[in-house]
């Protein structure tokens, strides 16, 4: 019980930060903005790696290499798609 | 050991914090975005470090394949296909989310009415946020029609999907019963086909930012199944800002959320506003020529239709030539134009048009009568004068660019249909507009020649 007080008080927390940290932001930025956050969405290869690396077998086990792929994808693809779109432009900054 | 990795993971947390704030600003963002992947690297491997985490080699074969897959993905897409593909990375990580909540619940180890209820919000977000996302994705991709899919009862349905989702939900939580999460899980899938299914594709920016903010909440729920701090944190601040970045989305369209979700927005038999009288003017090309070889300003505003065609190499390019004589070049785009979030922001990035020449909605306005031709290149609604002047309008009082007020317009226009949202646009009717029919990039370049020849 304790523990759920203390993630809830987390979550809490986190939400206001999340509400506070972006506030005005140039609308040329929302499509990185969006990609950006979308590959730190991908965190849930946390509980994946957690779930496809556990000692046991069935379709539990199964189910976590499934979201170890998927969540890498959505990790890799969104870091790799927003440096892409950021790098062009930074170009005119010159 | 668990100490290291709780410290960790309050490292990664710092930097995806850091990562948010940065990517806001033009400055930053690149190194915010890095940040954020260093955070996230962080974070994989203290997991690993974990004594229950053993089987390392099915890890990696999963962090393997999917870095190819991601990568190469990543990498191969063209700008004009970003939309689809980060809404597919985004329905991925919502997949994920689900498989993490189902894998502990095959795990069977729950036993608290807590860990349970996670479970169910991790499958239900999660599956929503999948299914929601394919659906977008093959929306804007072009694999299936954008318009607003309707159907009898569309309303009556969701409301018995969503009632049977709680009634499965308190039958899993109480009893633990595998077949209602099953049920859970089939209908979380159902509903999120069903939920964007009546969305139009000039509604996606909202939506997709709305995905968004849905699969961070997934994973924060996942982070609730398997009591992890960085998933809670980093999870819900994807969602919260998620949330943000939608609202803007919805003010820019002078709509509610609930309109948007529910509105059908575009479909046969909506309001239609008042007729328009007068006609559509046509112009060529080498006419257009001549008024713009004598132009002092030109504003060029982009819409779908440009990604559609192609066109911001060609647009560039004119915009180049124009500006060599002797105009005062910019592009004004609208929050809303195109199908994401700073969609056209990205297309003109990619044909390298210069940061300055970017300009927002309201500065624009303030300064629209001054300006000698304005280019209309397939954007439709944003531009429609009915949001300002017709109260019967179902777009009045979104907030547009004027470029009625401008001295001369060009409407460039594949046909004389409507947008997507199924109005007339009062723009094309009036006094100082002149169409230019055919694809926008042939236009475009047609005027290149022009000031070349």
């Amino acid at each position: 019980m304790e523990t759920l007080i203390l993630l809830l008080f987390v979550f809490v927390l986190a939400a206001f930060l999340g509400f506070e940290l972006i506030q005005k932001i140039p609308s040329q930025l929302h499509t990185p903005l969006m990609s950006g956050s979308n590959a730190i969405s991908g965190i849930t290869i946390v509980g994946a790696i957690i779930a496809c690396g556990v000692d046991a077998h069935g379709i539990g086990k199964w189910l976590g290499f499934g979201a170890v792929v998927l969540a890498m994808i959505n990790v890799v693809g969104g870091y790799v798609v927003t440096d892409r779109m950021l790098g062009m432009f930074k170009k005119k900054n010159k | 050991m668990e100490k290291l990795i709780d410290l960790a993971y309050i490292l990664s947390s710092i930097l995806f914090i850091f990562g948010i704030k940065m990517l806001g600003k033009a400055e930053s963002a690149r190194r915010g975005n890095l940040l954020s992947a260093v955070g996230m690297l962080i974070a994989m491997v203290a997991t690993l470090l974990y004594k229950e985490v053993v089987d390392l080699k099915l890890i990696g074969i999963g962090l393997v394949v999917g870095t190819v897959i991601g990568g190469v993905w990543a990498q191969k897409v063209q700008m004009t296909g970003m939309p689809e593909l980060v809404a597919l990375f985004n329905g991925f990580g919502g997949l994920a989310s689900v498989f993490v909540g189902w894998a502990e619940f095959e795990f069977g180890k729950q036993t608290d009415v807590v860990t349970e209820v996670a479970i169910y919000s991790a499958i239900l977000i999660g599956g929503v946020t999948f299914t929601g996302s394919l659906i977008a994705y093959l929306k804007l991709a072009g694999k299936m029609s954008g318009r607003p899919t309707l159907f009898p009862a569309q309303k009556a349905i969701n409301a018995v999907i969503f009632t049977a989702l709680i009634v499965l939900g308190v039958i899993y939580v109480v009893q633990g019963a595998s077949w209602a999460l099953y049920g859970i899980i089939g209908l979380s899938l159902l509903l999120g086909v069903l939920g964007v299914l009546p969305i139009g594709g000039g509604d996606m920016p909202v939506i997709i930012a709305f995905l968004n903010s849905f699969s961070g909440l997934a994973g924060a729920a996942a982070g609730f199944v398997i009591l992890n701090k960085v998933l809670i944190v980093a999870g819900c601040l994807v969602g919260t800002s998620g949330i943000i970045l939608t609202i803007i989305m919805c003010k820019a369209m002078n709509r509610t959320f609930g309109n948007v979700l529910f509105g059908g927005f575009g479909a046969a038999g909506g309001p239609a506003g008042k007729a328009v009288e007068g006609e559509m003017k046509a112009v060529s090309v080498e006419d257009a020529y001549f008024v713009l070889e004598a132009a002092q300003s030109v504003v060029f505003v982009p819409g779908y239709g440009m990604a559609v065609a192609q066109a911001q190499h060609a647009v560039k390019e004119l915009g180049s030539i124009l500006e060599k004589n002797g105009a005062d070049v910019r592009y004004a785009i609208h929050p809303v134009a195109g199908r994401m979030p700073g969609h056209m922001n990205v297309l003109l990035a990619e044909a390298d048009v210069p940061y300055e020449q970017l300009c927002e909605m309201e500065p624009i306005n303030a300064s629209i009568s001054q300006v000698d031709v304005v280019i209309v290149i397939g954007a439709n609604d944003v531009v429609n004068p009915a949001a300002v002047d017709d109260p019967e309008s179902p777009i009045y009082g979104m907030p547009i660019i004027n470029v009625h007020e401008a001295r001369t317009v060009f409407a460039l226009k594949r046909g004389k249909g409507s947008g997507f949202s199924g109005l007339e646009n009062a723009l094309f009717f009036r006094e100082n507009c002149r169409m230019i029919y055919g694809d926008a990039k042939e236009t475009i370049v047609g005027l290149v020649a022009q000031f070349k020849g």
